[in-house]
């Protein structure tokens, strides 16, 4: 079906476009700000009926939405998630009754149904489910994903995608991520300009409270929280139930202990919602914020497709809007600089400072929380030998006496290592520097 | 000596439970006291034009559940809204826009009342007498084009209830939104970023504090390793302020040289004959210096605050922020300190330590409240103010007083065609803004040209709606030139009015850099694109939620977007109050 281009272009151009009038002054006038060999006109409506876009995550239904209402034909849209009653402040193709229901049929529904003549497809699924033929058919790729590590795939897969002999292998990426009133929106060239990978150390992990402090001297309500979360639970439940965030019994029991903690340690502040807030890492998410960072990307796309004025994201030009709304309004947009030594886009080895003391496992800990890594199971190994495997149990097994030893036991100063984890498709190298 | 710790959770209404899990991601924002501000709002959006940037506002409104809206537009729904409106059906052609917007809006969020209005504007306005047709709304959205005179008279209205009005922009590429604001717009809880807000005290520590210091540090030097490894960082940092002292002629360090080597005398302190070779509380109490030795002096803010008539002069219907303003104004005048916000951050420490220490922080803070409660009852004897200020929001102003704000609203200034427009005190920032090439006062200019274009072209020969330039393709050069006029004299009123000159090539690249701007307004021909009218629809909601919850801070009071560059500028305009 996704082949059956034909159908796509239902309306030959040339059609009553009188739906379209806003839309086509600004495909078929110059502006003062349009390349000197624009054409006017056609061309750019057939861009735009051309182009097969993908779309995917919580920004999706304002991105369904304004790809419709910006001329895009053939959109395809990828969400894993269903309809839950806490989406819906925000989510606005989506209602009461919908709860449960995937939301990328539901939404891939209410669009077309709204904008006659659009194609829109659903594939209710991870991103991860598909591989690198099915990102092939596209010619441009908007996320607005939840997760970093989502991102970092999708990215890492377009950039290995690029085949610098064909350029319809190369897929804009624009992404957008909102958190309160706060939000963002880039652009990126695959291997051209600033990747994902390359931006990482903007968005740093929170950093974990020491399971020492959790289990013996807490202070924060959100402590006691994380105490039932991680050791409570555990010891006490896991034999029976995997905890279920979702579950509303799960979190209570959680809720209760955690107060229980804190009423032993007198420690003001549990609340329930707080509970669900520190065990699910809720971010505030409204209705606006999220307007506003997919009209921005929908809007890069539109201008990339159509030409109707330059676009962000050209090497050597601005790449990235920052918007914070919580102090009246600030934008940042700047260019992100692509670094040489991104494990994704870069062909150096990127250089971590390391004290030579640390024991491999403490060393493995860290790299979860490194803004630069961010790497939950990491395997790694140098150049001659393996230091450690999450898996095989065999090679776990073989590799785990390491995790005692010192990095100056194992590694010399600057010598470079490799490093896996299966949420990612690439293997990262780094270069361990010993501090002095 | 303080208050009971268990909390249990009271029995919730089904229907309290329903909204807070559906509203569950925003009340994180603005909590339960911001979402009743929002269900007491009733929102009125007075449309023209594509109608689209009001429809996308009112959208981000409905869902997190606004009370209530209207939308007054008398516009019938054409082939062209449907490109470009989501909140159209195919079928809706021919219909009045404002029902049908209206009816799609509500099925977002069944909690909203949706309302709607097809009379023209001025029908609507000269219903009686005065313009009390506006009094019902709460807050006011205005879309451009709309006639001056009625613009005119809107803005008066509001002006005079001191009730916010939104004035918005978006054709093309390109939009700008202003928001009239009342003259005293005072806002408590305006969400600082939460490592800003830490307030310790260190340099004037009180009795109990400095009590709980020599309780906690008699025994430093005697303390074993888990002891002396655990004694929180603002003990440590108290206890060497008295070590500091006593060879400084009992000063503080004051400078940063002073304080480098305080932090050297603390270092010292640190023991580091252990496997980590240091300690982490030793190492925060270090990281610590430089920032929380500092006296503690209010921001130019809420000084202004301060400063302000309405906080000196206390009259019996002041509003409770002013009552309350004095009373922590006279609690500084008489402590050289603001109250204190009574929280501390996380720190390496025992459980027990912690929360003696944060005890000791917050019973001082419930003092310092009682102190500003006792000044606030007799200022409302003095004063007869009638109101029982409530003690909550005593409480929120002392918790917050370093961080609260008064935007003082200034009235918008309507483009009235070869009329000209008054810029006052702000005309010298609006022209060092003119020759600043990162500035987007351009943009703005070009739409108070594209107002006055408006209210000199009628669509048609019944004068029933302005022509926006650029709506004929025969036209397009045309209104660009003419336009372009109109902005180069705004542009020239501007620079006179500031008493200034702009000599070349400044002045020549101001009014190149404008023709651009008007050049690709008027290539929309008054036309909105969807992704720039949802996106300042986005803005537009979120300054709505801003200024009726009272929280966070509101743009003050311009605010313009270049979909093109894809960046905002805020811009402080309008004119000048007359008292």
């Amino acid at each position: 079906m996704d082949m059956d281009g034909a159908s796509v272009n239902g309306s030959p151009a040339g059609m009553d476009r009188k739906r379209w009038t806003y839309l086509d002054r600004i495909l078929n006038r110059p502006g003062p700000f349009t390349d000197e060999e624009w054409v006017p006109g056609e061309p750019n409506i057939e861009s735009l009926e051309r182009m097969k876009i993908l779309g995917a995550g919580g920004l999706g239904c304002e991105i369904l939405k304004n790809l419709a209402l910006s001329g895009f034909k053939d959109i395809h849209v990828i969400d894993m998630d269903t309809i839950d009653v806490s989406n819906l402040n925000r989510q606005f193709l989506f209602r009461q009754a919908d709860v449960g229901r995937p939301k990328a049929e539901v939404a891939a529904q209410f669009v077309e149904k709204r904008v006659r003549g659009v194609k829109i497809t659903p594939f209710c699924g991870k991103i991860q489910d598909k591989d690198e033929d099915y990102y092939m058919q596209f010619g441009m790729v908007i996320c607005g994903l939840d997760s970093i590590e989502a991102r970092r795939w999708i990215n890492a897969t377009l950039v290995g995608m690029v085949d610098n002999d064909d350029a319809d292998t190369l897929k804009p990426l624009i992404d957008g991520g909102t958190e309160g009133f706060k939000g963002q929106a880039r652009v990126i060239l695959p291997t051209m300009t600033s990747c994902i990978e390359c931006q990482l150390d903007m968005h740093a992990p929170r950093a974990a409270v020491p399971l020492c402090t959790l289990a013996t001297i807490p202070r924060q309500p959100q402590h006691c929280i994380e105490w039932a979360h991680i050791i409570a639970w555990e010891e006490e439940r896991k034999g029976n139930d995997t905890l279920d965030t979702d579950d509303p019994e799960h979190i209570t029991w959680l809720y209760q202990k955690a107060l229980a903690r804190a009423n032993e340690f007198n420690i003001p502040g549990v609340t329930y919602s707080m509970t669900q807030g520190v065990v699910k890492n809720i971010i505030p998410a409204i209705a606006s914020t999220n307007a506003i960072v997919a009209a921005a990307c929908c809007n890069e796309a539109f201008k990339i497709v159509t030409s109707t004025n330059p676009p962000l994201g050209f090497p050597g030009t601005n790449n990235y809007m920052m918007y914070t709304g919580d102090d009246s309004v600030y934008t940042y947009t700047f260019e992100h600089s692509k670094k040489d030594d991104c494990p994704v886009c870069g062909n150096l080895a990127k250089n971590l400072e390391v004290d030579p003391n640390t024991t491999l496992e403490d060393f493995i800990a860290s790299l979860a929380e490194k803004p630069e890594a961010q790497l939950k199971k990491p395997t790694l190994r140098t150049e001659e030998k393996s230091l450690y495997y999450q898996s095989p149990p065999s090679l776990e097994e073989q590799t785990r006496p390491n995790l005692k030893k010192k990095l100056s036991e194992l590694v010399s100063d600057g010598e470079q290592i490799a490093v896996s984890d299966p949420a990612f498709q690439i293997t990262f190298k780094f270069k361990l520097v010993f501090k002095k | 000596m303080e208050e009971p710790l268990t909390e249990t959770t009271p029995p919730i209404l089904q229907d309290d439970e329903k909204k807070r899990k559906k509203y569950d991601r925003q009340l994180r924002l603005w909590a339960a006291s911001g979402q009743q501000a929002l269900e007491e709002a009733h929102v009125l959006l007075i449309n023209s034009g594509p109608g689209v940037v009001g429809v996308e506002t009112l959208k981000n409104l409905v869902l997190p559940g606004i009370g209530q809206f209207t939308i007054l537009d008398s516009a019938e729904v054409t082939e062209a809204d449907l490109g470009v409106n989501f909140f159209l059906e195919p079928d809706d052609v021919g219909k009045f826009r404002a029902e049908r917007t209206c009816a799609l809006l509500e099925e977002l969020n069944p909690d909203v009342q949706g309302h709607y209005n097809t009379e023209p504007v001025e029908y609507f306005l000269t219903q009686s007498s005065d313009t009390h047709s506006l009094r019902p709304f709460t807050h006011i959205l205005v879309t451009a084009p709309i006639v001056p005179e009625l613009l005119a008279d809107i803005l008066t209205h509001c002006r005079a209830t001191s009730k916010p009005l939104f004035y918005i922009h978006c054709v093309g590429f390109y939009s700008v939104f202003s928001v009239q604001l009342p003259s005293a717009f005072p806002i408590v809880d305006t969400h600082p970023d939460p490592t800003a807000t830490t307030d310790l005290r260190l340099l004037t520590p009180w009795p109990a504090l400095s009590a709980l210091v020599e309780e906690k540090t008699r025994d430093l030097d005697s303390m074993n390793a888990h002891e002396h490894g655990h004694v929180p960082y603002v003990l440590i940092i108290l206890h060497f302020l008295e070590v500091w002292k006593q060879t400084h002629d009992g000063q503080v360090p004051s400078n940063y040289r002073e304080k480098s080597d305080f932090k050297e005398l603390v270092r010292k302190g640190m023991r580091i004959n252990n496997p980590e070779g240091g300690e982490e509380n030793f190492e925060e109490a270090i990281a610590a210096v430089l920032k929380s030795l500092n006296p503690s002096t209010p921001s130019s803010a809420v000084k202004e605050v301060f400063d302000a008539e309405e906080c000196k002069n206390l009259t019996h219907d002041s509003p409770h922020f002013w009552v309350i303003a004095h009373a922590v104004s006279d609690f500084y005048k008489a402590h050289n300190a603001l109250p204190l916000p009574g929280s501390i951050p996380d720190m390496k420490a025992q459980s027990a330590d912690y929360i003696q220490l944060q005890n000791v922080y917050k019973t001082k803070a419930r003092e310092d409240v009682a102190e500003v409660t006792l000044t606030v009852r007799e200022l409302a004897k003095q004063h007869g103010h009638l109101a029982q200020v409530d003690e909550k929001e005593i409480e929120a102003f002392c918790k917050n007083a370093a961080h609260i704000k008064l935007v003082r609203g200034r009235p918008i200034n309507p483009a009235f065609p070869g009329q000209k427009l008054k810029w006052g005190q702000r005309a010298k920032a609006a022209v060092s803004a003119l020759t600043n090439p990162d500035s987007l006062i351009l943009i703005h200019i070009a739409f108070l040209a594209f107002d006055e274009f408006c209210a000199s072209h009628d669509a048609d020969a019944l004068a029933s709606a302005p022509r926006a330039p650029g709506s004929q393709d025969s036209e397009v050069e045309f209104d660009a030139e003419k336009m372009t006029g109109i902005a180069n004299t705004i542009i020239d009123n501007l620079i006179n009015e500031a008493g200034t000159r702009i000599e070349e090539p400044d002045y020549s690249d101001i009014g190149a850099r404008v023709a651009n701007y008007v050049q690709d307004i008027v290539r929309a021909g008054g036309g909105e694109l969807h992704n720039i009218a949802a996106l300042t629809g986005g803005m537009v909601a979120q300054e709505v939620i801003k200024v009726v919850t009272k929280q966070y801070v509101p743009v003050d009071n311009t605010c313009v977007f270049d979909g093109v560059g894809s960046r905002t500028e805020v811009l402080r305009l309008g004119a000048d109050v007359s008292v």
